[in-house]
């Protein structure tokens, strides 16, 4: 089947399986690879996009419930060669180790500091509850968020 | 996934259309979150032959209140369960859809979609139990609606006949202290070993308390105000625990005692 959605602002067209996830559509079909495909049942986070501005995990969309929808995935967030502050941040703060759970961290915190410009730690915790970081570098990804908060 | 068997999708616009689907198609799998039937697609434990997409229809999106009667609509999500206008109504339920899974999940989860899957852990099941909350569900032949306890049949076994969806969920706010309690390894991302909510009703001079994943439904306990010190013992008494990977039924049977005493402290305190 085909859909036609809007992804990092542009129109995209893809021709699916009806039982494919939005990640392997971003992935295989679109060619954003930037959202990780690891756990495939929403508990690692590592394929966070956002689906109409609102935080999901990729893998548990059905492609075709995006049909006609707005995705913003990691690779959206930068403004050409412009880092985006949060991914500035991240770098910054050395929050990066594997980088596997890199980009699903960077947009959970694009929605937690768009939604929450200034958060304390618990909101932190709360808010990246569903991300994981195999490192467990989370000390260095709670500076790189704060940095962010800063930067505003 | 080049080699799956091909998958019809249908995205109904209304839920008429939607009904005429659920019958037509006994075997396609109706998806509205995703965040229990994509979990089965991707690692292959289901290959229904068609999906039904009920994201876009209106009539199951958000709730409403009126004459003392909250309506939720099947697609209800977790992370709207939460926002504060609704979250003063069915105060336990707002805390209960906080402990599910991530932001992530939240967004996507949906009560019906915990209906639909009757586990006997659905964080949703017992707030909404406490409250006698009963369930509409519809088909090309009618509405039906039933109480949650009848609705809610076994471990993934709820009420619907093929043709049925789940629509939504009404009750009358009891006003009461309420609270909700979970045991797990973790505050987010976890099944719960046992859950528990409490709501003291003092119009109704009772307290009622709801308990999941400790019997193969989430079951109902009730008992007059002056008497609500029982409590914990009668959630001990009435539940039904199983040992398996998470805990043991003893510890899900000791740790409902503890939730409910300390359940009762803080709606009683309030």
């Amino acid at each position: 089947m085909k859909i036609a959605l809007t992804v990092n602002g542009e129109r995209r067209e893809a021709d699916l399986w009806g039982g494919e996830s939005l990640l392997t559509m971003l992935r295989d079909t679109l060619e954003l690879p930037g959202s990780k495909n690891a756990c495939e049942q929403g508990e690692c986070g590592s394929c966070s996009v956002l689906l109409d501005g609102e935080l999901v995990c990729s893998c548990l969309v059905l492609a075709a419930q995006a049909d006609g929808h707005e995705i913003v995935t990691v690779e959206g967030l930068a403004s050409g060669d412009e880092l985006h502050p949060v991914q500035r941040a991240f770098v910054d703060a050395g929050a990066v180790q594997c980088g596997f759970c890199t980009p699903g961290l960077v947009v959970a915190v694009t929605d937690l500091l768009a939604r929450t410009p200034d958060p304390g730690d618990d909101e932190i915790r709360e808010a990246l509850s569903g991300n994981l970081c195999r490192c467990t570098g989370y000390a260095k990804i709670f500076d790189a968020v704060r940095l962010a908060a800063e930067g505003r | 996934m080049c080699l799956s068997s091909p998958v019809d999708v249908h995205t109904p616009r209304t839920l008429d259309e939607a009904l005429e689907l659920k019958a037509a198609l006994p075997e396609a799998r109706f998806v509205q979150g995703g965040t229990d039937v994509m979990v089965e697609l991707n690692f292959g434990r289901s290959r229904p032959p068609a999906l039904v997409n009920l994201a876009e229809l209106d009539e199951l999106r958000g709730w409403s209140s009126e004459d003392g009667e909250l309506r939720l609509g099947a697609g209800l999500t977790y992370t709207e369960a939460m926002r504060p206008e609704l979250a003063e109504l069915v105060p336990a339920l707002a805390e209960a859809a906080r402990t599910v899974g991530s932001p992530q999940i939240r967004n996507r989860g949906t009560v019906g979609g915990n209906l639909g899957t009757a586990s006997p852990a659905g964080d949703a099941l017992p707030p909404l139990l406490a409250e006698g909350a009963l369930v509409d569900v519809a088909s090309v032949r009618g509405v039906r609606t039933l109480p949650l306890d009848e609705f809610l049949l076994g471990v993934k076994r709820n009420a619907l006949e093929p043709d049925e969806l789940v629509t939504a969920v009404r009750l009358a706010p009891s006003g009461g202290p309420q609270t909700f309690m979970k045991v797990g390894p973790r505050n987010a991302m976890v099944i719960a070993i046992c859950s528990l909510a409490v709501i003291v009703d003092a119009a109704a001079g009772e307290v009622r308390a709801s308990f999941g994943s400790a019997a193969t439904t989430a079951r109902r306990v009730t008992v007059p105000l002056a008497e609500a010190a029982a409590l914990p013992e009668r959630v001990a008494d009435a539940a039904a625990p199983i040992d398996d990977v998470r805990a043991t039924a003893a510890y899900r049977r000791h740790s409902l005692r503890v939730l409910a005493s300390r359940a009762l402290e803080r709606c009683l305190r309030s």
